[in-house]
């Protein structure tokens, strides 16, 4: 896509609302303007929105500030929706595809979600830590997630200010019903960025490599009407469990086994209940703080229920 | 576990009382695929593929004949939640052979009914897990399954409420036992005023 024409399409956006204009008939008259007449983009497009506001008989203020609305992130509840971001990267991850040119997190305020740049798009690469407002681009859903596509007609401005992130943390209460497979002494990929967990001293990146263990749980919070899928980190599991890495690694040594580290766990917590806060990363939330619930707190509203009830 | 795309969402663990439990003897299915889940109806009108409950248990049996199987009965303030473990739940099953009668367990498990010889249902409990808890996670349980048997007994007029539709049809619609079974849950907690914070965790008599 020419530079004129990634104009003409923010143009034709900026007006789509308001009347039927042609994103090919804006692109000719931006490029007689540029071509013919040598005039700067910047005042072609001044130009040639102007000559539309009046062929359209509309203010510059019923334009607004553009075709797509601005939103926080967490506000994005529509698929295939056009919005403009303010956002800083919180993390870039490794594409998984040849057609994804970028792929990672950014956020706001509101809370993080996904975005993708693909190659075709071929946007400059953003960095991880900068903010950056991202106008023009489309949302996206799969399976109630959200997440946010940049296209060919994003414009990425980088800004001095730093975007604040705000956490979407969730709480979640519930009885711990049980401790998945992957939990307990895990090894993970020792490459550069890479910490995948290790599946029979292989992983699915880099083929068999001398794992780094570590220690995690993927435990499953239900209260009976629904469940939460949970993980506590290392620093989480030694706490919730007592147990550190060096323990586990001596349990692991002693038994010849990993496994019994996660079976130790597994009869110390499920059963109980917990309640856990942190932010939410797909179908986890992140054990960032925990406590164990003991005692029922409102026996006597739930009496008073019982008892005026019918 | 890979193969992580289509994880099908797993099925909650209600929460029931053992008289309610063991009188949801008519099960379903809601499609007709094999290894769709297969749902106990719960005479307040839920479905329920799996429970959670936790209670004293009171007495463990190896009734297997060449192999173990381990029969466990557990009691909470309603009535005798009967649990069997055998060689293909080894942790449940270990567990019971371990376990020195009483003490307060927590169990996930799935709902199973058979027929006994005079054409009689018995509801029992196929365990995911039995772990030992305390008195307080008892306490904790027991006020959750008043509050969650409460807002089933609750919805069970709703006109939206297929379950409990069917609930009305297999089992009646005199709900008065389940409601008064809540209210004496609740009394055996308040006896020892265990909703008062500070309190000792109550100790159970002999079940």
């Amino acid at each position: 896509m020419s530079e004129l024409q990634k104009h003409a399409a923010e143009i034709a956006a900026q007006f789509s609302d308001h009347t039927d204009v042609d994103a090919e008939e804006i692109e000719q008259r931006l490029d007689q303007l540029v071509s013919e007449y040598k005039v700067p983009v910047d005042e072609a497009r001044r130009s040639v929105t102007n000559s539309l506001l009046e062929e359209a008989d509309m203010d510059r203020e019923e334009l607004g500030r553009g075709g797509a609305e601005a939103v926080l992130v967490g506000e994005i509840d529509q698929d295939e929706q056009w919005v403009d971001v303010t956002v800083q990267v919180v993390d870039l991850w490794e594409p998984r595809s040849d057609s994804i040119a970028q792929v990672g997190l950014v956020g706001d305020e509101s809370g993080r979600t996904k975005f993708v740049a693909f190659e075709t798009s071929d946007l400059p690469e953003l960095e991880e830590g900068a903010s950056y407002k991202l106008a023009n681009v489309v949302t996206d859903e799969y399976q109630g997630d959200y997440s946010i596509k940049l296209n060919r007609t994003t414009t990425i401005t980088e800004l001095d200010e730093t975007v604040e992130v705000g956490d979407d943390t969730t709480t979640v209460d519930g009885a711990l019903v049980d401790v998945q497979s992957g939990s307990g002494l895990i090894k993970r990929c020792p490459e550069e960025g890479c910490t995948r967990v290790l599946q029979n001293g292989r992983c699915s990146e880099h083929g068999e490599v001398d794992g780094e263990f570590d220690l995690r749980i993927k435990a499953v919070l239900d209260d009976g009407r629904q469940v939460q899928d949970v993980i506590f980190n290392r620093e989480a599991t030694e706490e919730l469990t007592g147990i550190g890495l060096e323990d586990a690694k001596q349990q692991a040594q002693d038994a010849l086994d990993t496994s019994v580290v996660a079976e130790g766990i597994r009869t110390d917590i499920v059963g109980r209940y917990y309640r856990v806060t942190g932010p939410t990363l797909g179908r986890y939330v992140l054990a960032n703080e925990f406590e164990r619930l003991e005692r029922p707190t409102d026996t006597a509203a739930i009496r008073a229920a019982a008892g005026v009830d019918r | 576990m890979s193969a992580d795309q289509s994880v099908p969402t797993r099925e909650v663990a209600q929460r029931v009382f053992a008289a309610e439990f063991n009188d949801a003897s008519y099960t379903f299915k809601e499609s007709d695929d094999d290894r769709a889940p297969v749902y106990a109806l719960l005479p307040t009108g839920e479905r329920a593929n799996r429970v959670f409950f936790v209670g004293t248990l009171t007495e463990t049996d190896d009734v297997g004949d060449d192999s173990e199987y381990w029969q466990g009965r557990i009691v909470d303030p309603t009535g005798t939640f009967f649990v069997y473990a055998g060689q293909y739940q080894p942790e449940a099953a270990s567990t019971l052979r371990e376990l020195e009668p009483p003490a307060y367990v927590a169990v996930v498990g799935k709902p199973r009914t058979y027929e006994t010889d005079d054409g009689s249902i018995t509801v029992s409990v196929r365990p995911e897990s039995i772990t030992p808890v305390d008195a307080a996670t008892r306490d904790r349980w027991v006020a959750e399954t008043a509050e969650r048997t409460l807002d089933r007994i609750e919805a069970f007029d709703d006109e939206a409420n297929e379950y409990a539709r069917m609930a009305r049809e297999e089992y009646g619609e005199d709900l008065s036992a389940h409601r008064e079974a809540v209210v004496e849950a609740l009394d055996s907690l308040d006896d020892d005023g265990a909703s008062d914070d500070a309190a000792e965790p109550p100790v159970d008599g002999e079940p």
